[in-house]
């Protein structure tokens, strides 16, 4: 904490000169993304190009997002991982138009680059003309179902008012929509139910009561923030089980936002992971799963409990806390952090933000070591470890 | 539902009980605590000079010389079935509901504050919506855009609001429309149902003065409830859905911000039910309040009493109200 006061000082100051040095530095990241990036309308259903989402605050400018890359096919599931604070809710907020309405309200954020969804382009759009696509063509649950339910109304009445927003149906349609979804993400005796008020649900049932409501509309993306950290480990799998089964069924593409890698591995196709605002690395999940380029993804994974490790053996935490997203660290943004910091010549690490390269296929990693050096690492010096 | 409103209504009569047998004591206290002897306290009721035997007398009819909780029965039971009063040559009927009788004015309590409670009412009630709406409706445009012009000047009127007393406002406001510019003349208070345009007019200005204290407090309230429950994560829900956000705000935004808001508003309104005393005094209003003070400054403690209870019950029946409300908006309390 006192670090933090210390960098209310000139933070302003700070993040301005950051932020000219970057885009005026050679490392300039604007078109240097990689992969599908290109004017015009995208081929995908949803892409993201450079996204950036900034938060000016009393202390600085807050970089939550800052220029993040990503595309996703309808019937595919994208992993988002990462700290907290690393710009993964941010991000989803932002697809959805709902950064504005963060905590961080009374701020001004700006955001820019492009984010197009089956051929419309967001940022630019008429936030009404977003409203009316929020819940209809794009939906989100989230973290805690408690409290993102209303308290004061059934649990079917929410439902039935999400449907009605977008659908011109009398009450009792609605309600009977509202009852069919709740029989379909498995809740018992949904016409008694439909009736209750979320604090008469169990912890489950609400997260089922939630995705029920996101689903009433069809969505053809479903955003999933944290879906299963509020609950108990049992109920955590049927929840992901649940999902699965739901996407299979409507074919929409999901988006699945967590710190936990054993939910992304349980669901997602694509896997990015976001370190200070930015992504370290992205690709197919196996692929990454197999051979991870980024050090920082080999602490996630040395991070993560598993059952068949020896009991001997001691995690491998990734040691120090997430970087200031108003003093982002120069150069790589992970570098105080990274133990292969000085594996690079010439300082690179802590003098140029390393950029997106393709390691192969659709595999990408932002690391200043060669290849060779990081495949040499992983299978030599991480992998055992693991 | 249904158990939980018989539950708070059976508590409330308690209560009721309870709060009149402690102001009933503390009145029987009263005298002796000045030092009055039960022979001095029945002198009173006498005409001058009174013989021992008199006194003796209007002592037995008037159950002086009882202990405390035989009068206070007595007293109960009058309310229900009326008492006849003696003393000395004269004697009064106490009608039902009997809540005590001035031997000072030589009135019975009940039809004096009966005839008092519409001015009270009208005054309350009046002030009342006005304040609740303009209230709400500042605290809630605050709310929307917080460190705005609007919300700046808003919570600079009401901390004036909050912080003028109801002397300086009403007083202020009687010397400029009424005296600088009559456009409200002083006038008595007319029954509603006599004439509904003169009864609103010569309400103008106290609801006005009134309201302003009170709408200051509520912009207040509910601007920070608002606040609060704006970050909530059901709003976001509620925008996620693709809520217009108008119905964001007011549907679950104010529905949830309101319950507080419920609460201080029974409080309110029930302690103003049982006698605006300064507003009544400074626009010259004849309800409940100035009834209490003439009481006081009579030294009439039948009267003083009987305001008393009544102030205590439209408290406990305002809260009474609040609680089934409660019940009704939030689904959570009627499980407790």
């Amino acid at each position: 904490m006192t670090d933090s006061s210390e960098d209310k000082n000139g933070a302003a100051e700070a993040a301005d000169t950051a932020g000219a040095a970057a885009e005026a530095g050679p490392v300039a990241e604007t078109g240097a993304a990689p992969a599908p990036a290109g004017p015009g309308k995208p081929a995908a259903f949803l892409e993201v190009r450079d996204l950036k989402v900034h938060f000016p605050t009393d202390d600085g400018l807050v970089k939550s997002v800052d220029g993040l890359t990503f595309s996703l096919e309808k019937g595919k599931t994208l992993g988002i991982v990462g700290e907290s604070g690393s710009g993964k809710s941010v991000t989803s907020l932002a697809v959805m138009g709902l950064h504005r309405a963060s905590r961080r309200q009374r701020s001004k954020v700006t955001m820019s680059g492009e984010i197009w969804l089956d051929g419309k382009e967001l940022v630019g759009a008429d936030p009404d003309e977003v409203r009316r696509l929020r819940g209809r063509q794009m939906a989100m649950i989230f973290q805690d179902p408690l409290s993102a339910l209303h308290p004061f109304y059934t649990v079917g009445s929410q439902i039935v008012e999400a449907y009605r927003v977008h659908h011109d149906v009398d009450k009792k349609t609605a309600r009977k929509r509202a009852i069919e979804m709740l029989d379909r993400v498995g809740i018992p005796q949904p016409d008694k139910r439909v009736d209750d008020h979320p604090h008469q649900f169990s912890g489950g049932m609400r997260q089922r009561a939630m995705i029920a409501m996101a689903l009433v509309n069809n969505p053809e993306l479903l955003i999933a923030d944290e879906p299963t950290t509020a609950l108990d480990v049992t109920v955590q799998a049927q929840i992901l089980d649940l999902i699965r089964d739901l996407q299979k069924e409507f074919g929409s593409a999901v988006i699945i936002i967590t710190h936990d890698l054993g939910v992304v591995a349980e669901l997602a196709d694509d896997l990015l992971v976001m370190y200070g605002g930015r992504c370290v690395e992205r690709g197919p999940a196996e692929r990454v799963f197999a051979a991870p380029q980024h050090p920082y993804t080999w602490g996630l994974l040395g991070s993560m409990p598993r059952i068949d490790r020896d009991q001997t053996d001691r995690l491998i935490p990734v040691k120090g806390s997430p970087p200031s997203l108003i003093n982002v660290p120069s150069g790589c943004a992970f570098n105080p952090r990274c133990p292969y910091a000085d594996v690079p010549k010439d300082n690179l690490t802590r003098t140029v933000r390393p950029e997106l390269r393709q390691v192969d296929g659709g595999h990408f990693s932002a690391c200043h070591m060669a290849q060779e050096e990081r495949e040499r690492i992983w299978t030599e010096e991480i992998a055992p470890k693991l | 539902m249904f158990s939980y409103i018989i539950r708070r209504l059976i508590s409330a009569v308690i209560l009721l009980l309870i709060v009149s047998a402690v102001t009933f004591g503390i009145f029987f206290l009263l005298p002796k605590m000045a030092g009055q002897t039960t022979d001095q306290l029945a002198q009173q009721y006498i005409g001058k000079a009174p013989t021992a035997a008199d006194i003796a007398a209007v002592k037995k009819n008037l159950g002086l010389d009882k202990p405390v909780y035989e009068q206070y029965w007595e007293f109960l039971k009058g309310i229900f079935v009326g008492v006849d009063y003696k003393f000395g040559p004269d004697a009064a009927k106490c009608h039902v509901p009997c809540f005590g009788y001035s031997f000072k004015t030589h009135i019975e309590v009940w039809p004096e504050i009966q005839s008092r409670l519409p001015v009270t009412l009208s005054l309350a009630a009046g002030a009342a919506v006005l304040w609740v709406v303009s209230g709400v409706a500042t605290g809630v445009l605050s709310a929307l855009r917080p460190g705005s012009l609007f919300d700046r000047m808003a919570m600079g009127v009401a901390l004036a609001g909050v912080s003028l007393p109801m002397f300086f406002t009403g007083a202020l406001a009687l010397a400029l429309f009424t005296y600088q510019w009559p456009i409200f003349e002083r006038s008595d208070y007319v029954p509603l149902m006599e004439d509904p345009l003169l009864w609103a007019r010569t309400l103008v200005l106290p609801w006005v003065t009134l309201a302003f204290l009170y709408s200051a407090l509520y912009a207040r309230l509910t601007r920070a409830g608002m606040l609060e429950t704006l970050n909530e994560d059901y709003i976001r829900t509620a925008r996620a859905k693709g809520l217009h956000e108008r119905k964001v705000v007011l549907r679950h935004g104010l529905r949830a911000a309101l319950t507080p808001i419920i609460t201080v508003f029974g409080m309110d309104l029930g302690l103003l039910l049982g006698g605006a005393l300064i507003t009544e005094q400074v626009f010259s209003l004849k309800g409940v309040g100035a009834f209490a003070v003439e009481a006081i400054n009579a030294n009439d403690l039948p009267n003083i009493l009987g305001v008393t209870l009544l102030a205590a019950f439209f408290i406990v029946i305002c809260n009474l109200v609040v609680d089934v409300l409660y019940a009704a908006v939030d689904p959570r309390v009627r499980l407790s």
